[in-house]
């Protein structure tokens, strides 16, 4: 089990969130989610533009064993995606948290009902 | 409580993501099922396949139930010959799919049956009341380890892992024929599209043969890569592309039943010599994604000829698109429709394989 990050924030979903200093947000899915998922075949990422709404659905992974959504926890507008994924997806399976990043946001307002990383490893460990 | 093999600790020990699977506890990967995958088609790799049904028949009417109970016709086996076929229902529909091998003169009992994990009860309380009336032994064979070894170096690097008396015999073995000696039974088959073999051993030496094919070199694979590589090489999966309510007929499997002769009244032939009359309303077929993206059992495919379903869908690891298997309209090819999460993506219809050999089939 590795250690989750200090310094991000999570959702309950098993994504994580990275403030950046210009004030975007990066997006993943975190090392929990990557070995539930299995090895991710097939990553489908939103237009750069794309505005989103608080809790929708913007990135479809596809692993070995089925296809799952990730929800974005804060509105806003995809600034950037991960590219590299559509050729090479296991990438969220090796670095979940480093090279295997989904998308980067401008929020639109603060985000909300995030947890730290003592509060997620705690539900990690509640739910195990 | 799901049952374990004998090789429940090894597979531990290696790694292996244990799940359940037919009331067996199997491991689905030992790290990377698409890594296995490429292990079996480029090199060598051992599954676990214990949990398969192995029934040793016998007795006087022994040939006379198997010729009723089977769609294909054992009656057509010499000694050391296999034979792939389903057993029906009344209404033609398929109970399971298995293989029956003719053992050899000098062995205990004439015939022996591989069948499904799952499927298991069923098939044991069919056969049963088949027999009602018949001089019929049937014995499981649960003491049995049954390991297979499939890749184009799984044959050469498993040989010195054979009983010595048996390597030669089994190095000759053509393919869907065995060969066995006291303790130890081999079959060119597999679930693979690639060469190899599965081999039936009583649990010490069968453990020993595990350790020895680690290693040899010979990579240990789990259900995952088994099903990608049965999909890849067109085998059907009971449950999903052959079912009690689909009979063989529209289920890519007219090859296995034995029409001829006439006068064998196998179960199910009735409904089967109806349906082929009236013609199959629907036939599986090979399909591919055109785009990116996985298709999945259960999505609806759209083709000129009306709509169907995927039976069986995944992604391709030696191709690296998405392929299955689909049930539609009888007649219908070429290009087609599937949806994918609400959206319909272009695909293609075609003939399966996809891969056999380590070589790719699509064109």
């Amino acid at each position: 089990m590795s250690a989750v990050p200090a310094g991000l924030k999570y959702t309950r979903d098993h994504e994580w969130l990275r403030e950046e200093a210009d004030g975007t947000l990066t997006l993943g899915i975190t090392d929990h989610a990557q070995r539930q998922l299995g090895e991710l075949v097939f990553v489908e990422l939103p237009e750069v533009g794309s505005v989103l709404a608080a809790g929708q659905g913007c990135v479809v992974v596809e692993s070995v064993k089925a296809a799952s959504d990730v929800f974005v926890p804060v509105a806003g507008s995809v600034v950037a995606v991960n590219e590299a994924l559509e050729q090479d997806p296991g990438r969220i399976n090796t670095s979940p948290y480093g090279d295997g990043w989904l998308l980067r946001l401008q929020p639109a307002s603060a985000a909300q009902d995030l947890l730290d990383a003592a509060a997620y490893q705690q539900l990690l460990d509640t739910t195990a | 409580m799901p049952k374990r093999t004998p090789l429940f600790e090894r597979h531990v020990e290696a790694g292996g993501q244990m799940v359940p699977f037919g009331g067996w506890e199997m491991p689905l990967h030992y790290g990377s099922q698409i890594e296995e995958h490429h292990q079996v088609r480029r090199h060598a790799g051992i599954f676990d396949v214990s949990h398969m049904t192995v029934l040793d028949v016998g007795g006087p009417d022994a040939l006379h139930w198997l010729r009723r109970l089977l769609a294909n016709d054992v009656a057509r086996l010499v000694a050391g010959q296999a034979l792939y076929s389903c057993m029906l229902n009344e209404a033609g529909g398929v109970i399971d799919d298995l293989i029956v091998y003719r053992r050899a003169e000098d062995a205990p009992t004439p015939y022996r049956l591989v069948a499904n994990a799952a499927t298991r009860d069923k098939n044991l309380a069919w056969m049963q009341a088949a027999r009602a009336g018949l001089d019929v032994r049937i014995e499981a064979r649960d003491e049995l380890l049954m390991l297979a070894v499939q890749g184009p170096q799984a044959c050469g690097l498993a040989l010195p892992l054979l009983p010595a008396a048996l390597r030669e015999p089994a190095a000759a073995l053509k393919p869907f024929h065995a060969v066995e000696s006291a303790d130890a039974f081999i079959g060119r088959t597999g679930y693979t599209g690639e060469d190899g073999w599965e081999v039936l051993l009583p649990v010490e030496t069968g453990r020993a043969f595990w350790d020895a094919a680690l290693a040899a070199g010979i990579a240990p694979c789990g259900l995952g890569a088994r099903d990608t590589l049965r999909l890849e090489a067109g085998m059907n999966l009971y449950g999903q592309d052959m079912d009690e309510e689909h009979s063989p007929l529209v289920s890519g499997l007219g090859w296995t039943v034995a029409w001829e002769p006439d006068a064998r009244a196998f179960i199910g032939r009735e409904a089967l010599e109806r349906e082929r009359m009236a013609g199959p309303a629907s036939m599986l077929s090979g399909i591919v994604l055109e785009g990116r993206g996985i298709m999945r059992h259960g999505q609806k495919v759209g083709t000129e000829a009306g709509d169907g379903l995927i039976t069986s869908g995944g992604f391709s690891p030696t191709i690296g698109r998405s392929i299955g298997l689909a049930r539609v309209p009888i007649g219908a090819s070429g290009a087609c429709e599937v949806e994918i999460r609400g959206v319909r993506q272009a695909a293609r219809l075609c003939r399966p394989p996809f891969v056999r050999r380590g070589r790719v089939l699509l064109s």
